[in-house]
Order: C-alpha cells, then structure tokens, then sequence
C-alpha cells in the first residue's frame, strides 16, 4: 500500500489540528488541537518507518507521545490555575505580555 | 635538596609568616606578631644560605639552574612559567636581602611597639621582603615583572602606613606612580626583547641575543632604555627620583629596609642581570651609566643642604646608588654589586642610628634641633660613625674597598668613563661632607634639651604629636607612630641589630682586597661568564692607587666637615650668605619637583580640565552616551508593533514563518 494516503491523512488532521489553533479561543480547545498536530507527525513519523523498515521512526513517535503527555500536564495546570483564580478563559484577554 | 628547592623554600617562608600575621593579627597577642615576622624571615636567611652551600657544591661552570613549578601557557611561542632562576648573582642577592631583612625585623620589634597597627605593619613587611625575593629569585621576565610590581605595591603600602599623615599618603601616592612608570618600562622592553627572541626565560634570552640582534641594534637599544625606565624608577635615579625622599614618611625602618638596603637596589640587579643584552647595546648601557653619574653628583650636593636626618640619608642613598648604576652599566658588575652589599649594611645602620635619635627626639627630625647627643647615646654615637665611615669610604670600612673598586675599573676602562670616574671622586669627597656634617651637628656640640633630659635617665615626650613636616597636630586615634619611643641605648633588639651590622660594616669590605682576596668577583663569576667587560679588570697596583686616593679624598672632606662644623661653627652659615643661589639651588633639590610639575603635572591635569569642561559634555554626553540610547529606543520602538499579546496571531505567524522555511528548502534542495 502506498505510503501517500498515509501522508494525505495525516497532512489533513495537521492541518485541521493548526486550523483550530488559530482560530479558536479556548485554551482548553487549542491544547486538543495541539495534540491533533503532534499526533499528525507522528503518523507520519510511523508511516515512514514502516517504509524503510526500521524502527526509528516508532522510537521518535513514543517520545512525542512523551513529550505531549508532559505538555498537557502542564497545560491543563495552567488552565485549572487560571480557573482558579477566576481569570477569563479566553487567550484574546491574556494579552499583557504586549510590546 | 638541590639548590633549587632552598630557593622554593626561601621563598616560601615569608608568603606563609604574611598570612598568619595577616590572617591572625587580632589572635596574636603583644610582640609575637613581630617575632613570628623576625623567624620567618631569619628562616629564609637560613635556607639562603644552605642554597649557597648546595650551589658551591657544584663546579663553578654548573651554577646556573632552573627550577619550574607550574606552566601559566606553554604554546604558541609563548613559554610563561613559575620558574625561578639559582645562580650566584641571586644567591647573592637573596643572601644581602634576607639576611640585612633580618636585622631589620628584629630592630622593628622594638621601634614599632608602641605603634597601634604593630601586626599590620609587620604583615607588610614580610609581604615586602617575599616580593624582593621573588623578584632577584625570578627565572623569567614574567616573574620579574611580578616581582617588580610586587615590591612597588608593598613600598607604597609601607610608606603610607601612617596613613592618618597627609604627607604619608602623599608621599605613598607619588612613590606608586613613578613606580608603575617604571612597571610601564620594564613590561615594554621586556615586550621589544621577546618579539625578537621568542622566548622570556632568562637563559634563552641570553643564548639567543646574540643571534638576532646585530651590536646595537635599533630595537634592542629601545628595549634596554626602556628596561632601564624601570631601573631608574625603581632605584631612584635622575629624572625619576622625586619619590625617594618624600618616601622617608614611612617609619624608620621600612626607610632602612625598602628605600635604603633592598628595593631601590633592583634596578641594579636588574642592569646586571641583563648585562649580555646591555653589553649587545652599548648605547644604552652608556646612558645609564651618565644617568648613574649624573645623579651621584646631584644627590650629593643636595645631601649637603637638606636639615632632615631621614632626607640627608636618603639622599646619600640616591647618590650611593648612583655610583652602582654607573658600575653596572659600565661593566664593573662584581664591584657595584660589592657596593651594593656593603651599601646594605652601612646604609641601614645608620637609618637604624637615625631612627634611634628620632625616637630620643620625640619624633623630630631636623638636624638643626639635634646636637650632642654623644654622651646620652653612646652606643648609637658609635654605630652611627662606623656607618658614617663606612660611607664616607674611610679605609679599612666596607665603603673603601667597594665604592674604589668601581671607580678604578672606569678609570681603567677609559674614555668617557674617566670623565666619570673623576665624577665619582667628586661625589666622595660630597659624601665624607655632608655625612660627617650629619655626625657634627647631631652628637658634637652643647647637648640640645632632649639630650639633656635623656642623660638624666627620662626619653623626652610631645605633649601634642606633631607631623614633623607640616607641623601640625596629629590624630592620635590610628596610624601615627604612637606615644612612646624607643632608643636602641634601652632595647636589646635593637642593639643586636645595629651591633650587627655595625661588625659587617667593618669588615664587610675584607671580602675582596685587590691582591689579596677576590671572593665575591670569584663567587659571582659564573654569572657573568663570556662577559669580555666583567673579564677587563684593572691591574692590582692600579686598584691599590685608587684606593689611596680614595682614601685621602675621604680624609679630605671629613677634615673640611670637621673645620665648618665643628671648629668654627658659623663657617656654614657665611658660605650659605656668600653662595646664596647655589645654596637656594641645592636646598630646593635642584628644583626637579618644581620641573616636573611644571612639565607634566599641569599640561596632563589642564588637558583633564579641557577634557571635563570640553570633550565630555560636547563629545561623549551628546554624541556617544545620547546617541546611543536614542538609537536604541527609535529601534525598539519600530519593532515593538509586532508584539500584540494575541496568542493566536504569534502562532499564525510561526505557522507562516515555519512553513516559509521548509517550503524554501524544499524548493532550493
């Protein structure tokens, strides 16, 4: 099977994964999106490896997995921080770190 | 141990005594901090001399070793090493300087113990006596650089000691500056010879000298002035020698140590350390020479107007030295060097005998306040003679045989050196003048009150301390010399120490008599080695003639101090009414501080002044300082619309720019 319907899938689910970052405004909802993206590479990164055979591709895609468990950890804190303290959920509002 | 360990050790005897006085001087309780100064120096002295012993074991031609602890950069033709350098000239050298340190510190013990910062002062001065042996111990110029620096620095540190003195601070501030001119020389000819030879180490220095520069070549006589900057700044000669006598604001002692018997002679050894380089660069050496001329003769006759004890020795230190300048550079290495021993000893007897009067003065020191002090201070009136003939170069005294060995070897010598020779004569009899004159006013005559008082038993007391210089009243919290004195007549330390020296004095100049013996030209042999001027000695008999007209030159002005001073006492003040201008010229030191002032110190403080008014509001506040952060804000400001704060643009943007990248790279590959 050819590895471009792979490669077709997973530019799509980026994409939607970006799209979604941009346009929403829930932090809650970008980090989703956030995960779609990294999940998107890595099935790229497995595609790929089953085309060469090797397993490099598949070490690489369990430490994204890694590295995106870590960041929701540290993302859905955030949010629940911000909750907490009664702060708006919404990144348009979070903008004192202007120039 | 190989002589090169002693040489570690000697060294490391006073770093260790600085620190555990430095460190512990609230812990150390009454005198011992000056104990503690005393042995660890005495242990140096001790080590000095089994390096002497294990460098006589070996044959005369194996006396020059190395020794390195530690490589600071070793590539890229750069070869800086901890390195230390044995061979008689140091030895010697470290022998002179520990062993006269010694004495020092003992007289020290006493001198200093009414002096509140009793532990700082001795801290100081074994720091002082490590840096003059790391400096004639040095194997490289780096560590003679050090060295050097070292010494200026405890100099400085040892002159302002009393530090509530203004004149002290003055005087330390002025000693420092001209010092670091001559650090300034000596880095930069030391850089003239090592971009040529490659390498700084002594020895290789020499062996390659003669390979790459041809006789008096441009750069190596540039080099060599330079070197001699520092040597004329740190030994006190014309035109670099105003510092000196300010200097004498330090207490006695350190006068003794630093500004008489030890530092000020490093330009000496400097000049004969370097000797193959100056011999490669006659131009140079000839200089010096003049220089070393030139200012026997000054210092000599401003000795003769000056009141202050410490100033008249102290000029008498300038001149002395002046005459070792000359030998080395002319090439009378052994002679200057014997000078230079004997110089050490006599010179800091009588700043000791000094130190001793100004202590029964109550911290006075105008010679026209002292006289007969000789029945209160007999033991003082009798060091303070030997000193002075030893000085004044009567036979058979130290200053005799030394100071006419120079003397016959530029005789010998020829040319311009004769001239210079005749010159020295002339600053001998100055010498037996104004030392005697010295010795006159201040033990002969109807004793002043103070010697009175002192023969009844009591040290005379101030009741307010006084700066001896400016007269007025001193602080008496810290930093000024303390209430009590001490005369060496009362404190055996001190008699010990003067006593001492009082012996080599005397028969220091039996180490080498033309035809009978020659130990020190002997034992400094190997160092100077293929020198063909060190080789052209002149003939016994014309040694022995120069020293009998030496003799008679000093008979000659003790006679005429004697007659001015003592046999008709107001023949001074006639031909100070009669000469009237050459006494003003004299007593005003020539007028080279004036000179200075005028030459340097005002252009270099009026361009200050333009500078302050001028350049640094019209040049470096608008334009550099204001232009700077004008451009600084204009660009940030440009830059500044892009940082929104909205999360989602930056992540649009890194979509946008991310996909730029890989899309270029894509398209390129």
């Amino acid at each position: 099977m050819a590895i471009g319907w792979y490669l077709v899938v997973s530019a799509l689910i980026f994409a939607i994964g970006a799209a979604g970052v941009i346009v929403r405004r829930s932090p809650l909802v970008i980090l989703l999106c956030l995960e779609l993206m990294l999940n998107a590479a890595n099935l790229a990164l497995v595609a790929f490896s089953r085309m060469w055979g090797g397993e490099d591709g598949q070490v690489f895609a369990l430490i994204v997995m890694v590295v995106a468990a870590c960041e929701v950890t540290v993302g859905l804190g955030l949010i629940v921080a911000m909750y907490r303290r009664g702060l708006p959920i919404d990144v348009d509002d979070l903008r004192e770190l202007q120039g | 141990m190989a002589a090169t360990t002693f040489g570690w050790l000697v060294l490391l005897c006073p770093v260790v005594g600085t620190a555990v006085i430095g460190f512990g001087y609230s812990r150390l309780p009454g005198r011992s901090p000056g104990w503690i100064a005393t042995a660890a120096i005495g242990l140096s002295f001790a080590f000095a001399i089994a390096m002497l012993v294990a460098l006589l074991d070996r044959s005369p031609a194996h006396r020059q070793l190395t020794s390195s602890l530690w490589d600071y950069a070793n590539s890229v033709g750069v070869d800086a090493r901890l390195q230390i350098l044995v061979d008689p000239l140091s030895v010697f050298m470290v022998l002179v300087v520990s062993g006269v340190s010694t004495l020092i510190h003992l007289y020290s013990i006493s001198y200093m113990t009414a002096d509140r910062g009793y532990s700082r002062y001795f801290a100081y001065l074994n720091y002082f006596v490590f840096s003059m042996l790391l400096l004639v111990l040095a194997g490289n110029f780096l560590l003679l650089i050090v060295g050097w620096a070292f010494v200026g620095a405890a100099s400085y540190l040892l002159i302002s000691f009393w530090y509530r003195r203004n004149t002290a601070t003055k005087a330390g501030i002025k000693a420092f500056v001209i010092n670091v001119i001559g650090d300034v020389g000596l880095v930069l000819g030391t850089f003239f010879i090592f971009t040529h030879t490659g390498t700084l180490g002594f020895l290789q220095t020499f062996a390659a000298a003669p390979h790459v520069f041809h006789h008096d070549s441009t750069d190596l006589v540039v080099g060599c002035l330079l070197l001699l900057v520092g040597a004329f700044a740190k030994s006190a000669q014309i035109p670099l020698h105003t510092w000196l006598p300010d200097a004498m604001e330090g207490p006695t002692p350190v006068s003794a140590l630093i500004h008489a018997a030890t530092m000020v002679t490093a330009g000496v050894y400097l000049i004969a350390r370097m000797h193959p380089l100056f011999e490669l660069a006659p131009t140079a050496a000839d200089v010096g020479a003049v220089g070393g001329c030139l200012t026997l003769l000054i210092a000599g006759t401003i000795g003769l107007a000056v009141t202050d004890i410490k100033r008249v020795i102290a000029y008498s230190t300038m001149s002395q030295i002046g005459y070792m300048i000359m030998g080395v550079s002319a090439g009378a290495y052994s002679g200057a060097l014997f000078l230079l021993m004997a110089h050490a000893f006599f010179k800091a007897l009588l700043f000791m005998g000094a130190g001793s009067l100004i202590g029964a003065m109550a911290g006075n020191q105008s010679l026209d306040r002292m006289s007969g002090f000789r029945r209160a201070m007999p033991f003082t009136f009798g060091c303070f003679v030997i000193g002075g003939m030893a000085l004044a170069g009567l036979p058979p005294f130290s200053g005799w045989f030394s100071k006419d060995d120079i003397l016959a070897y530029l005789l010998h010598r020829g040319g311009g050196f004769e001239v210079m020779g005749i010159a020295g004569y002339v600053g001998a009899i100055l010498t037996a003048i104004y030392t005697f004159r010295m010795i006159f006013r201040a033990f002969l005559g109807d004793p002043c009150p103070e010697a009175k008082e002192l023969e009844e038993g009591h040290i005379a007391h101030v009741e307010v301390p006084t700066n001896p210089q400016t007269g007025e009243a001193e602080d008496t919290d810290v930093g000024f010399p303390g209430p009590e004195h001490h005369i060496a007549e009362r404190e055996w330390p001190m008699k010990i120490a003067m006593g001492t020296l009082a012996v080599l004095a005397m028969v220091g100049g039996l180490a080498q008599i033309p035809g009978v013996d020659d130990t020190i030209r002997n034992f400094l042999a190997p160092s100077f080695a293929g020198s063909p001027l060190a080789a052209a000695q002149p003939s016994t008999g014309s040694d022995w003639i120069g020293l009998v007209i030496g003799a008679a030159i000093a008979i000659t002005g003790i006679a005429v101090a004697y007659r001015v001073w003592v046999l008709m006492p107001g023949t001074s003040t006639r031909i100070r009414e009669r000469m009237s201008p050459l006494y003003q010229l004299f007593v005003n030191k020539w007028y080279f501080d004036e000179l200075i002032e005028f030459a340097i110190v005002r252009p270099v403080a009026s361009f200050g002044q333009i500078a302050n008014t001028v350049l640094d509001p019209g040049l470096v506040t608008t334009i550099v300082t204001d232009g700077t952060v004008g451009l600084v804000r204009a660009g940030s400001a440009a830059v500044r619309r892009a940082q929104t704060g909205f999360l989602r643009y930056y992540a649009a943007l890194m979509l946008v720019g991310i996909t730029g990248v890989v899309i270029y790279f894509l398209i390129s590959s």
